[in-house]
């Protein structure tokens, strides 16, 4: 499958290479032949439907289970595939990788700090960096109660913080703002671009499509076990072609003269509502129309361009 | 191997066990029950008061093998099925750690939490009673303690075999309950049924090497054979012949229990 993305976006060194990847359970494809590329700094969104492959995807590409056929590397390192097994290569890797799972489930007898502890011990990196780190997620209040007392979203903070242990050069974060409050998403994300320009490579998954299409650099859409299209959300937009609607705000005297400015135009749908018009055009059009907008001499009050949301094309390619 | 990383888990599960007050219920447990049979055990001949350590130890052979097997089961039962039903086991795998350190590490650290408690429970009796015993006496109740805490870790060892093997969390569990209907209930009554129904002709010889295809009979075998006035209190072990019962052997037998369904426990996992 061809890679969309216009050339300048495209990932410099990829750290995370997947050739011909296919999970098989028995009769089942969960992933069925998946090539991808990411590279180096990028924030990269996978989605699609329940059931689409993404996590056992992502399962394959932190070595928690083997691929049956296909190799995934990341940095390098055979992660899954033929000749995976290197004990000292598996060990640097993940010390490389923070891991964020789906409903990340903690314990709840220790508490934040005892948590990270634990994890940092299992990482082999000093807890000492501990406490900045539930700091940095909002949790610095809350680091001495037990995870028992804390809500989903101070879970989820916390699970983050985990993955963020030993300043890690990949992450990969399945679903990780179930729960969390928009003041806490909004801090979530400052955190992944501030990483970003750390140059840490990040793999997000995220069912919030609105959520992930302004800050992934690229993305693959997934369903039935394979990447349906992959590029910028720009990229796929054109590559699926979607109509792209105009918000035209008149007086409903004006209706008519808007028609007929657009009449000899190649638009869709024209649906006059309330105080505006709303126009449905292919992009090729989208000059022509603006162009003949301009036309009305100052009855256009107002004008809204809105592009096809990221569900929009993600419905386009996994229907 | 890292042993760094085993150690970890290990000392998770361990002050988990700690702090959640498992050890100290257990220890408890132990020390009341061994502290009612020593000075109560003969109360239905009509007499309190500790009488022997041959007698004490015989009675407590009889509670442990009860007791200490289901502890185990029901302590190590859900050491990975748990973790996958939560779902905190792929973030721990996530982690540079191989499955086998895991597992060990669970392993470990459970056995630790359980040998701790039954040290703890039955060494507190073991002081209270060091005044009446003398320096034989008080080998034979520290053999019993070492024995009784080989018993536990051979049936935790069971617990996590069953906990890889198992899909959930309550097929562990009736699983767990099984292996001990069967072993401790069940496999004696089976081998005599044989031995009835037979006449006594078929199997007599092997017998005794049956004896050892379970851990709770190791325990008891440990046990009795070293005490000669119990002994033939034992009509089971009366059938077992003296060259087997060495401690030495028995001791390794019950090793081998420990280690063959951690064994198999650790192949299952990694696949």
């Amino acid at each position: 499958m061809a890679d969309t993305s216009p050339a300048r976006t495209e990932p410099q060194a990829a750290v995370i290479v997947a050739r011909g990847v296919k999970k098989h359970y028995g009769a089942i494809r969960a992933v069925d032949g998946v090539d991808l590329e990411v590279g180096a700094g990028e924030l990269f969104g996978l989605i699609g439907h329940n059931g689409a492959g993404k996590s056992t995807m992502f399962k394959m590409m932190l070595g928690l289970i083997p691929a049956s056929e296909g190799e995934i590397r990341i940095d390098g390192a055979l992660v899954t595939g033929a000749g995976n097994g290197k004990a000292g290569d598996f060990r640097a890797v993940r010390r490389r990788v923070g891991y964020l799972p789906e409903n990340v489930v903690l314990y709840d007898n220790l508490t934040g700090l005892e948590t990270l502890h634990f994890f940092a011990k299992l990482k082999g990196v000093p807890p000492s960096g501990a406490p900045a780190l539930l700091d940095r997620v909002g949790l610095a209040q809350a680091a001495r109660r037990r995870v028992r007392e804390y809500s989903k979203g101070m879970r989820q903070r916390l699970g983050f913080a985990q993955a963020l242990l030993g300043n890690p050069r990949i992450l990969f974060l399945d679903e990780p703002t179930t729960g969390l409050d928009p003041e806490a998403i909004r801090s979530f994300y400052a955190i992944l671009r501030q990483l970003k320009s750390e140059g840490v490579t990040t793999v997000i998954t995220s069912h919030i499509l609105a959520e992930i299409q302004e800050r992934v650099d690229r993305l693959a859409i997934m369903t039935a076990g394979k990447v349906q299209a992959c590029g910028t959300v720009q990229a796929l937009r054109e590559q699926m072609d979607l109509p792209l609607w105009f918000s035209v705000r008149v007086a409903p005297q004006d209706f008519e003269a808007v028609r007929a400015a657009l009449g000899h135009l190649p638009v869709g749908a024209v649906e006059a509502r309330d105080d505006h018009i709303a126009v449905q055009c292919r992009r090729e059009a989208k000059m022509a129309v603006i162009e003949a907008l301009a036309t009305l001499d100052g009855k256009v009050r107002d004008l809204t361009v809105r592009e096809p949301s990221l569900e929009d094309v993600f419905f386009g390619f996994s229907d | 191997m890292e042993f760094a990383q085993v150690a970890t888990i290990a000392g998770k599960e361990f002050w988990d066990r700690i702090r959640n007050r498992w050890v100290l219920a257990v220890a408890l447990v132990f020390t009341a029950f061994a502290l009612s049979i020593a000075y109560f055990g003969a109360a239905q001949q009509g007499s309190v008061g500790f009488r022997s350590i041959e007698v004490t130890i015989a009675s407590l052979v009889s509670l442990v093998i009860y007791l200490v097997p289901l502890i185990a089961l029901v302590l190590g039962f859900d050491a990975i099925v748990g973790e996958r039903e939560r779902g905190s086991l792929d973030l721990l795998l996530s982690m540079p750690i191989t499955r086998f350190e895991l597992l060990l590490g669970k392993y470990l650290g459970l056995a630790a939490a359980l040998a701790f408690s039954t040290v703890a429970g039955f060494g507190l009796v073991g002081m209270v009673l060091a005044a009446q015993l003398d320096l034989n006496a008080l080998f034979h109740y520290f053999g019993f303690m070492l024995s009784s805490v080989l018993l536990g870790c051979a049936f935790l060892s069971l617990a996590v075999m069953v906990s890889v093997f198992a899909a959930d969390r309550t097929r562990a569990s009736g699983l767990a309950i099984a292996l001990w209907f069967f072993f401790v209930l069940i496999f004696d009554l089976l081998l005599l049924g044989a031995l009835v129904v037979t006449g006594g002709q078929t199997g007599g010889e092997i017998f005794p090497y049956l004896l050892l295809a379970n851990p709770a009979d190791v325990f008891r075998i440990l046990n009795i054979f070293s005490l000669e006035d119990v002994r033939t209190l034992y009509g089971l072990a009366t059938v077992f012949p003296p060259a087997l019962a060495r401690p030495e052997l028995l001791g390794a037998v019950m090793f081998a229990w420990i280690a063959l369904p951690l064994a198999i426990a650790a192949w299952k996992f990694r696949k």
